[in-house]
């Protein structure tokens, strides 16, 4: 009975305004809902199969292959209707894959409302950084964005024969939600797609202050450099360890981090969450870094002119690399490095100019651009929230809680991103 | 073929994978030799002396499973129904239980044992010769011991981290059980394969193609320059989980 309640009573509530009525999902601490998610029975139904085929483009062709890299085409993810209908381009949070968890969700969202779905990869993601990327240093937005505008202008020229496009639409989470405004501006001069609906899930406003808020996730939560990681890690690890020995049965999937958060009577230490998702943002950071730094020969780890072989030791540059935080990359090697192509830019400048803010009038103006957030959401500096309800008006639909992104799988969140497109194509 | 590839393993100095510095270059901004101490343990370290080798090993995968492990499965999980695909990989489960219950034997652990028995029978009979597991609908969940797991148990450590053809991620302890393992399976034969060649054929690729199917990992989908530590480490520390458990 309570099964069948949860799937009724989004679609009840879907007639009501989302952010005044009463919100149902379950996880009231930011922290754990970022790391633990929507738990199975409040999720949204959702096809378990969907037609979804892997896809590769060549971007730049006469790039020269670094042999360290194993694949020198971008890869994307398509997915098909058998008819006319409209396409979404959706775009990927910091350093995640086109296949990411979170992307194939989307997938399943959209393919349900009736659309061709086109899943990109972040442009942080080292695929896209090697393959796609016009200067290989990623993280400024507008310039990442012109580069995923000219992705999307190719892969609408490779569909053009096989699919029936009737409109275009566009998303992206996190980031990706961030990358999807710039995106849409771009197109309002390009007007290659006039993008019907766009919808930017949890964004970042300043790009520069969320990394430094999950920058701080770690340094604040595991002082002692690496001795301090190791004792951290030893201690998670024996963690693991108990909980693995105690219980009966457990499966690595989807659930098994709320199964462990129910286990102990939701008695959770924040902290270790709040590290981990530090050490989470470190590892992709330090992926990004390092490899725009192999594929431009910066010289910022590896050293200048080295020449990466596929089989010799990378150990040595995950330990220097691992030790470098995005505010780091920030001020030794991205800003010398805009800086060099805009002579005169400030640091401040650069910041902002990777910030929401910085577009702050068109989002206001732009009647096709809604934004979904929460209002407790840990990439967010005081503010933010009134940022963007002041910046959207109406199209600011925010939830009073889910952390970054925990509740994107929430059955209600689900049915208003159901709607909000579904409503576009009548 | 297994026993020929670790004992080339063994007399195979390791191609070396330490960096060599090479004509023209310049030290980095950050020089791995001034920011990692010596003094210091690093839980990205471990054992790995064959890493050049096992990197090369580590890409021939990738390229086998682009190019023929993962279109192969495709094709099969294309024609085959969901349900088919399921009653097949019970169907393995119920054989290799075979593995889990000697091993849990071996490791003088009762309860693993004996409900490893009980999900054996409930699984060969109303489980239709194992082609859907009852036991586990009953609440009688199953254990995974294997001969690496029953050599950890009794104190036996990693030995060098291996990357083995197409299997993928090992290390020396872990290749010698899943040795015996498989000379212990065929010692058994419950299923008589030995006297049908072709058959043996048949179940050593349909078991092939149901693992491939029923493991997401992707190779190079983690994005990460470093996936090869990554998966090493992940490898390392699961299996330690394991043996404790």
């Amino acid at each position: 009975m309570k099964r069948i309640l949860l799937y009724i009573l989004p679609l009840m509530l879907s007639n009501l305004c989302y952010a005044t009525g009463e919100y149902g999902y379950p996880i009231d601490d930011p922290i754990v809902a970022t790391v633990v998610g929507t738990p199975k029975d409040d999720a949204a139904a959702l096809a378990k199969d969907i037609p979804r085929s892997e896809k590769s483009i060549a971007i730049f062709a006469n790039r020269p292959v670094k042999k360290f890299f194993p694949i020198n085409t971008l890869n994307y993810t398509l997915i098909s209707q058998a008819h006319k209908a409209p396409l979404i381009f959706s775009i990927a949070g910091t350093g995640a894959s086109h296949r990411s968890a979170k992307m194939q969700l989307l997938e399943k969202v959209f393919y349900r409302a009736g659309f061709h779905v086109v899943s990109l990869p972040s442009p942080t993601y080292a695929n896209f950084i090697v393959n796609a990327s016009s200067t290989q240093v990623p993280g400024h937005l507008v310039q990442d964005s012109k580069d995923l505008y000219f992705v999307m202008e190719r892969i609408r020229q490779q569909l053009s024969s096989q699919l029936k496009i009737s409109n275009y639409y566009l998303t992206g989470y996190s980031l990706g939600g961030a990358q999807a405004a710039f995106v849409a501006k771009l197109d309002t001069q390009k007007q290659t797609f006039n993008f019907k609906k766009v919808l930017l899930i949890n964004p970042p406003v300043s790009l520069f202050n969320s990394v430094s808020i999950l920058d701080d996730l770690l340094t604040d939560n595991i002082s002692g450099g690496v001795q301090g990681f190791n004792t951290f890690f030893d201690e998670l690890m024996q963690d693991f360890s108990k909980i693995y020995q105690n219980s009966e049965h457990i499966d690595f999937n989807d659930n098994f981090l709320y199964r462990i958060y129910q286990d102990n009577n939701k008695k959770i230490d924040t902290d270790r969450l709040a590290a981990l998702i530090g050490i989470s943002f470190r590892l992709s950071s330090a992926n990004m870094i390092f490899t725009s730094d192999i594929a431009t020969n910066a010289g910022y780890i590896l050293p200048k002119n080295h020449q990466l072989h596929p089989t010799e030791s990378t150990t040595g540059y995950f330990k220097v690399a691992s030790r470098i935080s995005f505010s780091d990359y920030f001020t030794e090697r991205f800003y010398p490095f805009y800086r060099s192509i805009n002579p005169g830019i400030t640091q401040e400048d650069l910041k902002f100019s990777t910030s929401l803010s910085s577009i702050e009038h068109y989002l206001h103006t732009a009647k096709n651009i809604a934004v979904v957030h929460n209002e407790d959401d840990i990439i967010l500096a005081p503010g933010d929230i009134d940022f963007f309800r002041n910046t959207f008006g109406s199209r600011a639909y925010i939830y009073p809680k889910g952390g970054h992104l925990g509740n994107m799988g929430y059955s209600e969140n689900i049915e208003f991103m159901l709607n909000y497109f579904k409503a576009q194509e009548q | 073929m297994s026993f020929t590839l670790v004992a080339s393993l063994l007399l195979i100095s390791g191609c070396s994978s330490v960096a060599k510095k090479q004509p023209n270059e310049l030290a980095a901004q950050h020089p791995v030799d001034t920011v990692v101490r010596d003094d210091v343990d690093y839980v990205i370290d471990i054992y790995d002396p064959f890493e050049g080798f096992n990197r090369s090993v580590y890409r021939f995968n990738a390229g086998f499973d682009r190019y023929l492990y993962l279109p192969v499965t495709s094709a099969y999980e294309a024609v085959t129904p969901d349900p088919v695909e399921n009653a097949i990989a019970n169907f393995f489960n119920n054989i290799f239980e075979i593995t889990n219950l000697s091993n849990a034997v071996l490791q003088l652990k009762p309860k693993p044992a004996l409900e490893t028995t009980g999900r054996i029978i409930i699984n060969t009979t109303l489980g239709i010769g194992g082609l859907f597991d009852v036991a586990t609908k009953l609440g009688i969940y199953r254990h995974q011991e294997d001969f690496g797991q029953t050599l950890g148990h009794y104190g036996v450590g990693n030995g060098a981290y291996l990357v083995l053809p197409v299997f993928g991620p090992s290390n020396l302890r872990d290749a010698t059980g899943a040795i015996t393992d498989s000379l212990f399976f065929s010692e058994v034969d419950i299923l008589h394969l030995d006297e049908h060649s072709k058959r043996k054929l048949a179940f050593y690729l349909a078991d092939a193609i149901n693992s491939r199917h029923n493991i997401s990992f992707r190779y190079y989908d983690t994005g990460s320059p470093f996936e090869y530590e990554l998966i090493r480490l992940l490898y390392t520390k699961k299996r330690m989980l394991d043996i404790a458990r």
